[in-house]
């Protein structure tokens, strides 16, 4: 009994954990391209939530439509923030922008309470089936969905920084920002086309959060939450955000666990990965990722 | 087909770096720019290619003429888009990309997307040595490195190429190679070249033309070959050895009023 319940939670932590991978992904693309510490992640969560949730039951549109007008929506929506707030702040020190990007978070939760409410709505329901039954567990579809997404989110970043121009000039930038500009790289367009992606994979992140539980402001909470994961991937690498995701996420169903069994501290799921960040600052303040120059002049 | 007139370039707005410099690159010519450790030439390319603005630096006075357009202060995308790619010092690969990769980010610029895979055939042609090299550029050697900066260079399909110091930090025989591939490319693929150096030799060697700076400023021009056999240069970069002149200032001066007064 207490091992089946182990084992559930750990393979919801495993999907969660994916998700926050995800978020954590959106986080890292900012940061690497424009060094950007963007506080706001988790608001761009909650916007594209609502945006999702308003088209579907303000206009009753069937999900896909609400889905892709959301994604559309938000790639304006980041790129604006980057055009409008970001760039006017370009080599200004790394504090201002930190404190702007801090403003913008608090700034969209309360715009979003004063539109929508502080309570929780849930999304219409999109499968019929409230869980399958995957290897003699009862998972719930929307895990399954959830946990797809997330790795489908994930395969095509790969193949977008793999393959594509925009990738391999964002990776350039990140990499060196002089160097792609004298390849022509416009650091502009790049910095606009980060903060567009991001927004955008952060939007499906918020919405598939807001299926599985519900929409509230505390799916800004999540933005918080990548911390931990994105400090544990070390700050610039987006492989580490996928793996500081599944970590933490298995990590605090684990602590949720011992919790319920043995600790009743009753929240032990939301804090324990703040231990976790304060344990990884203190022995390997760069992560476990974190960048590691290739060294050879 | 690349003119620079009189130009001036301030860093952090009070700076003075370059003081009035003029050059022209003909098309088809290989050109050299030498002089010592911070006379200005790295800074004199990037003017060109537009990147000081990365450094905070601006070109406040004159103005750079490229195929009879004005350049002055344009920004890189731009410049790379009009046929003017500079490879610059300590050739920049992106470490964390492989040989591939790094050619086709050198074809950012381009529209003929569907020739790329073909151009990444032919530059490997030009370099054989990177074909066998699968892992990441920052683990080649510093010649192959230099070899993969010019081949990314390629990618873009430019009419004139600037090179900041491709000898730097290679072995003679390297160095021998490089000049080599320079040489080749100017006659083969007809690409106009401005080359920085250090090793004054080899580039008076390779090049048609060649300009001497110093402080900021051009002091000397010529022909290669005549430069090559002037007394001074010979002393200066060259490796000559009689004399205890420091400076082309207390000496040419003569020469540098016919041409700044
Ligand atoms: N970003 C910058 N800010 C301020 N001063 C600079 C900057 N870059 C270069 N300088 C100064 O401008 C002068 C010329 O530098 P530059 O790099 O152009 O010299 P260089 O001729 O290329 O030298 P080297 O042969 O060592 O590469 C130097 O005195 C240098 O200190
Ligand atoms: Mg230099």
């Amino acid at each position: 009994m207490a091992l089946d319940f182990l084992i559930q939670l750990l393979v919801n932590g495993f999907i969660i954990g994916l998700l926050y991978g995800v978020v954590a992904m959106a986080f890292v693309l900012i940061y690497k391209s424009s060094l950007v510490v963007n506080f706001a992640q988790g608001e761009f969560l909650l916007i594209g939530a609502w945006a999702c949730w308003w088209l579907l039951a303000k206009f009753s549109l069937p999900f896909y439509l609400a889905f892709i007008f959301t994604l559309v929506f938000m790639t304006i929506f980041g790129i604006l923030i980057q055009l409008i707030i970001l760039r006017p702040l370009i080599g200004e020190p790394i504090i201002s922008i930190i404190m702007v990007t801090i403003g913008l978070s608090i700034f969209f939760q309360a715009l979003m309470n004063w539109m929508f409410g502080v309570f929780v709505e849930p999304f219409p329901k999109i499968f019929s089936t409230e869980s399958v039954n995957l290897l003699g567990l009862e998972v719930q579809t929307v895990y399954i969905m959830s946990g797809l997404i997330s790795l489908l989110i994930m395969i095509s970043f790969a193949i977008f920084f793999k393959k594509s121009r925009l990738g391999l000039a964002m990776r350039a930038t990140a990499f060196d920002q002089q160097a792609a500009q004298s390849l022509g790289v416009s650091v502009k367009q790049v910095f606009s086309a980060a903060w567009g992606i991001s927004a955008i994979v952060s939007a499906v992140a918020g919405i598939v959060f807001g299926i599985v539980n519900g929409i509230s402001s505390g799916i800004a909470f999540m933005g918080i939450k990548v911390f931990p994961a994105v400090i544990l991937g070390g700050l610039d690498s987006v492989l580490g955000a996928i793996l500081g995701g599944l970590v933490i996420g298995l990590l605090e169903h684990f602590a949720h666990y011992l919790d319920v069994q043995y600790l009743n501290v009753g929240n032990m799921i939301r804090i324990a990965p703040f231990y976790v960040l304060l344990i990884i600052l203190m022995i390997k303040p760069y992560g476990f990722f974190g960048t590691k120059d290739i060294e050879r002049v | 087909m690349l003119e620079l007139k009189n130009i001036e370039v301030v860093y952090n707005e009070v700076v003075l770096v370059i003081k009035g410099l003029s050059l022209e690159v003909k098309e088809g010519e290989i050109v050299s720019l030498l002089g010592a450790n911070g006379a200005g030439k790295s800074t004199t390319l990037k003017a060109v290619s537009g990147l000081l603005k990365n450094e905070d630096g601006e070109v406040t006075k004159g103005n750079i003429r490229f195929l009879d357009e004005e350049i002055t202060n344009s920004n890189p995308s731009e410049i790379v888009k009009s046929g003017l790619f500079q490879v610059m010092e300590g050739r920049r690969c992106i470490a964390d990309m492989t040989v591939l990769e790094n050619l086709r980010l050198g074809a950012h610029t381009r529209r003929d997307r569907k020739n790329i895979n073909d151009d990444i055939e032919k530059v490997l042609n030009y370099f054989p040595r990177l074909k066998e090299r699968n892992g990441l550029s920052g683990y080649l050697s510093g010649g192959e490195q230099q070899m993969l900066a010019i081949g990314r260079a390629l990618m873009a399909k430019p009419k004139i190429i600037l090179m900041d110091e491709p000898s730097m930090g290679l072995s003679p025989l390297l160095v021998k190679e490089v000049f080599g591939i320079i040489k080749k490319l100017n006659e083969e693929l007809g690409i106009t070249i401005l080359l920085v150096e250090q090793n004054a030799r080899l580039a008076l060697n390779v090049s048609n033309r060649a300009y001497i700076m110093e402080n900021g400023k051009i002091v000397l021009e010529g022909s290669s070959k005549v430069l090559a056999n002037n007394e001074d240069v010979k002393e200066f970069y060259l490796g000559g050895s009689k004399g205890e002149r420091k400076s082309f200032k207390n000496l040419k001066s003569y020469k540098r009023r016919k041409r700044w007064l």
